[in-house]
Formats: C-alpha cells, structure tokens, sequence
C-alpha cells in the first residue's frame, strides 16, 4: 500500500455533485502531486466545483483557463517555469471534452514540443457540466441528452491518439481505485517531457446510476474489462493489477451496461457488439503487454 | 547603432531588447519575418528566452498567457486569420490582466486570401481591453515596441499592448533604424498576482455578476489611468533617446483649414499630400492618430476634418470617422481607402481633400 500523505489540498464542501468521482480522484491526484504544483483546468466540471471567487475549495493554484486551451496554456507555464528554474508540477485536469474534442489540437501541441507537464483527462464520457451532451468520448450505445436514442458511433481512442506522440510515460486510471491512480500520479511526475493519465470517472447524473454506487461503477468498468488499467513508459506496456485478474476472466459486460439508465435502450444486438468490442480491446492490450502487436 | 532594416525586423529587435522570457508563436504573413528573427536569436543564444513554437495562434496566446501569469515578460506576433484565431485568448489575456505584448502585422481578412495592408484584423480586437498603437516608420516600430513593455507593465496599467504596422508597406520596408541602449528604461516585470504555490489561489473560476461586474470597470479604470501612464513613458522615451512621440503625429496643423485624418503608413503618406495641397494655396495639414485604445482627446475645432479608414464597420461606417465625429461632435468627410492593400497615393489624399464632401462617406476606386 502507498502511503498516502494526510494533507488535504480539496477542501470539503466544493460545489460537486453527490457521488463526482472526479473531485474524489483529485483529491488523491493532489496529495500524490504535493503543493509544489499548479493545476491548469479549462471549462469543465473542476472549473465549477472550486466553487465561486473570491473563495475557493481548493488549497493549490488552480489557473482556470478557457475550453481549448489548457494544454497551451500549460506549455507557456510550464517553459516560463522552467527558464526561472523552478520545478512546480504543471498539472492539466481536464474532462473528455475539453481533450479529445475542442482541446484536441493544443493537446496534440503540447505533446509533440515535448513540454514537461502531466495532463489528465478525467473522463465521464460526455459535456457534464453542460448536462450530459455527447461527446467524442462518449461511448456507443449511451444516451446523451443530444444522444436521445444512444450514440451511434465508437468512443474515440483517446489512448491510441496520445500514444501516437510517444511521451514516456502514459497510463490509464479509475476513480474506483485510488492507490493505483496515486501511485501513477507520483510516477508520471517523475518524468522529464510530457505525460498523460486517462482517468475513467463516473458520474451519477450522467450515467444514471444512484450516487452511492459510483465506487463500485468503476469496479464494475474494471472488472468487465470495458476500463483496461495500464501503464505504458518508454512504449513498453504493462497492466496494473486491479486489472491482472480482472482481463483473464472478465465478467459479462452486461453487468456494467445493464446497472447504468444511460444504457437502457440496448438491444441485445448491441449489448453484443460491445461485447465483442471489449473483448478485442482487451486482446488488443495483451498483444501489447506481449510485444506481438 | 543605425542600420537599414525592415519593420519586422525592427520590432524583433525592440522585443529582443525587452528580454522576454518566453515567446510563443505561430507563422504567418506578412508577420513571419519577426518570430523567425526572435527564434534565431533565442537559438543563437543571444536571447535568454524560451521559444515555444506553437501549433496555433490560439495556443500561441494560451502559451503567452501561461507563462505571463508566473510573472515572467512575453512576447508573440501574428497578423490578420491569426489575430482572429486568437480572439477568444485576447479577450483572456486582458482580462486575467496579463502585460503581454505582441506586434500584429495588420493584413486584409480573406476571404479571398488578401495579404496586403488593411486595419480590419486589430480592429476587430479593439474592445477586448488591449491598448493598440498603430505606427508608421520602421524607427517607430521599433521604439513602439520598447514603450509597449513600459507601458504595459505599469502597475497602474497591466494590461496587454499590441503594436500594429501595415502589412508589406512598413512590415518589408527597410528603412534607417537607430537602435538604444536601453539601460533601465523598462523596470523588471513585477506582476503581483504571479501564480505561487506558497499562495494558493483560484484564477478565474466561477464569478458572480457583482464581481464580474467589479473586474471590468477595474479594466475600465486601468485604460484611463494608461493615459498618463502613456504619456510618461513616451516623454521619457524622448528625454533619454531623442525622439518624441504623443497621442498624435500632427503636420502643419496649427493654422489649418483643413485636416486629414489617417493611421499607419497613410498617416505618413498624408503629409506629403499636405506640402502638395499648401502649394495649391489650400491650407491643409494632417494628424496621424497612433493610439487606438485608449482612444486620444482630439480637438480639430475651426477645421474640416477628411477622415481615411483603413478599415470598415459593415452597416456602420468608417470606425475612425465614426469615432471622431462620436468623440469630437463634428461632421467629417469619410473616406475608404487602403483596403486589402488598395493602393492610395499622395495625389489620391490631395484629391480626397479638393473634393470633400462634409457629411458624406466615399469609397475610394469603386464609387
């Protein structure tokens, strides 16, 4: 077990949600991260739920910024940082969004100059603070409030996409499982150049599920094998090991899908489909992990 | 030193001098020819900078403002699309009160694709809360550029500057430049709000409409107290280097009947169309507005006014001459010309002036 430090850098009472994995995982996010760091957050859930100015939740700067610029702005932070010889963590927390959508391009930027920051994508797999319209992130099948029948497209491989640029250091993450996302926060932090978590978050309005069950909503996306936990560094890939047992013998899709509301208007066909899907995802992953791929 | 340089390399000049700490920028025309000159010099050593070379505009004004907010100097340059692309960020750096400075080669906005002279693109920029000098000489530019970081820096100021030059006619003309010995004539940035981790804060999260409301008249406030500040660095411009300047360039306006009103390298060409028209015995004289924001206090009492925008408000008119008649109270003759880098001679401003009309508006060479 991590030794997880008692400083609290998130106060309570921010203005999130009841059951918000996201403020949850950064939480740990900022006790893995210490104060010597700068959070870079463009429009999104976190940019509302610091609550509003001139008071704050949050015990760290936070520089809000708009949609499609994090990354870039992260970049001006962190190389005036650096030529004044500091080493603040320039952290980026952004939802799916603010990443694999609008903030695509500078995030693609960012990356291929080789800027030293962490970005993490916190990802509920739609515009929640709008109230839950599509996104590219969100996956097929789910109803969205511009999805009223379920989205008819893939998830984007968000992954595959930041891969692409080869930073040292990537890793997925879920909100369900703290020690494992403190422990890739502390790593990533360690490296020189550009690093990247993709967090899977839950998110009880938007998912449609009962506010208590969000722990166990992201157990269920890990046990399921629909959320794979890796590392990869230097390209060589690795699962983590909430994920170890969980891809030999994952349980039925079904159970994750069926408990969520934005799932209800599945036809068995596509219960199928992403069945089929997840199951060549997690190959796909152990190809990886086997350098036959 | 006094060499023959371009525009564009003189503004590289004056913003190498500053120091900045870091520069973020993309490509583009007419501009390019200044943040190839900052990269080299950040690549040659001669500059102690990061240079981040962006993949947008955007993100080159996301970058500034990034780094500005740790309290260090910035500096960028775009033109015409690329100012555009940035209006979202110029908005930000302004009102998260960042002194970043950026020359804007002003260009024609397509489409079609114009490359050529226009003041369409920073125009466009004027009620975001950056203060805008428009300059007509290479010299200019280059001593523009310098004042802009004095300026902007200023604690009763902090806000950004943007140092606009015509496109192709000041941008790739070479011209004399002498350089400064800048010594201390701009301070080291001292931003109070500098981002510290001993000092957490939240920047920019969400705002109420009191505070909303409180943080623009702040703007408000700081564009009127840059008047003076404005004015005491460009007095002390002159005091340590010789060369002065002021709200306005004015050229033998004292006993004029006439005045013609333009910016930028027109401003220039106007002076000439002056000497031209005195010969005719018509008593003419020119003043070359060099501050957009904050708008200067001009007094053309006793005289018709010939205004020529470089610039056009669809379904509004002419901003120069719209703004002059708004802040003046008078009639003026509204000119457009220039645009899209229409050529406009000192015999067409001699012309302008022979055949003004007071109260109309006249498109020049397609009316």
């Amino acid at each position: 077990m991590a030794e997880i430090p008692k400083e609290e850098y998130l106060f309570k009472c921010t203005t999130a949600c009841a059951g918000c994995s996201s403020s949850l995982s950064l939480r740990y996010i900022m006790k893995a991260a210490g104060h010597d760091s700068v959070l870079v957050v463009p429009a999104c859930c976190t940019a509302v739920l610091q609550g509003i100015y001139p008071k704050t939740a949050m015990n760290f700067p936070v520089y809000n910024v708009a949609f499609a610029s994090a990354a870039a702005v992260a970049s001006g932070m962190s190389a005036a940082l650096r030529s004044s010889g500091k080493k603040t963590n320039v952290i980026v927390y952004a939802g799916d969004g603010g990443t694999v959508d609008i903030g695509i391009q500078a995030l693609s930027g960012a990356f291929e100059r080789g800027t030293d920051f962490l970005y993490i994508c916190y990802d509920n797999e739609a515009y929640g603070n709008t109230g839950m319209q599509r996104s590219g992130s969100t996956p097929f099948g789910a109803i969205t409030t511009t999805t009223p029948v379920g989205k008819g497209e893939n998830k984007k491989d968000l992954a595959a996409i930041v891969a692409a640029h080869h930073p040292p250091y990537m890793a997925t993450a879920c909100a369900a499982f703290p020690q494992d996302l403190f422990k890739k926060v502390q790593k990533a932090l360690t490296f020189r150049g550009p690093t990247f978590i993709h967090l899977l978050a839950p998110c009880p309005p938007g998912w449609r599920y009962p506010t208590e069950k969000t722990v166990e909503m992201g157990k269920l996306a890990v046990k399921t094998g629909v959320w794979v936990l890796w590392e990869r560094e230097y390209g060589k890939v690795t699962i983590s090991s909430p994920s170890k047992a969980a891809i030999a013998k994952p349980l039925p899709v079904e159970n994750y899908l069926s408990v969520q509301g934005r799932f209800k208007g599945l036809t068995p066909e596509q219960m199928r489909k992403i069945q089929e899907e997840v199951d060549h995802h997690i190959r796909c992953i152990q190809k990886e992990v086997d350098g036959t791929c | 030193m006094l060499t023959i340089v371009t525009g564009n390399k003189a503004v590289a000049e004056a913003a190498k001098q500053a120091a900045p700490k870091v520069v973020a920028a993309y490509p583009i025309t007419p501009q390019t020819e200044i943040v190839e000159q900052m990269a080299n010099y950040v690549s040659d050593g001669e500059l102690d900078c990061r240079y981040i070379p962006v993949e947008s505009e955007h993100s080159a004004m996301a970058a500034c403002i990034g780094a500005s907010i740790t309290g260090v100097r910035t500096f960028t340059a775009t033109s015409s699309h690329g100012l555009l692309y940035m209006h979202e960020m110029t908005n930000w750096a302004a009102g998260a009160r960042l002194p970043i400075v950026m020359a804007n080669v002003n260009r024609a906005l397509g489409p079609g694709w114009n490359i050529w002279a226009e003041h369409s693109d920073a125009f466009q920029e004027r009620d975001t809360g950056w203060l805008q000098v428009y300059v007509a000489t290479v010299q200019e530019a280059y001593d523009a550029t310098l004042m802009a970081f004095r300026i902007a820096e200023n604690e009763k100021v902090l806000l950004p500057v943007m140092v606009n030059l015509d496109g192709f006619t000041l941008s790739h003309t070479f011209q004399s430049l002498e350089t400064v010995d800048l010594g201390d004539y701009i301070p080291p940035m001292k931003l109070p709000y500098a981002i510290d981790p001993e000092h957490p804060m939240s920047y920019g999260n969400m705002t109420g409409p009191d505070m909303h409301f409180r943080f623009r008249w702040e703007i408000e406030r700081s564009m009127r107290d840059s008047r003076k500040v404005i004015e005491d660095a460009e007095a002390e411009f002159g005091k340590r280097f010789g060369r002065n300047y002021s709200w306005t360039e004015d050229y033998r306006c004292e006993d004029a009947d006439v005045v013609v009103v333009a910016m930028g390298t027109l401003g220039k060409e106007a002076e000439v169309a002056v000497d031209l028209l005195r010969k005719e015995g018509i008593r003419a004289g020119s003043t070359r507005i060099r501050w957009l924001r904050p708008f200067p206090q001009l007094d053309f009492a006793g005289k018709e006014v010939v205004v020529i925008d470089r610039d056009y408000s669809f379904g509004f008119g002419g901003v120069i001459a719209k703004s002059i008649r708004a802040n003046c109270g008078i009639n003026v003759y509204s000119v457009i010309a220039g645009l899209g880098g229409q050529e406009v001679t000192y015999e067409d401003i001699a012309g302008f002036v022979r055949n003004r009309r007071i109260g109309e508006e006249f498109w020049f060479g397609v009316e």
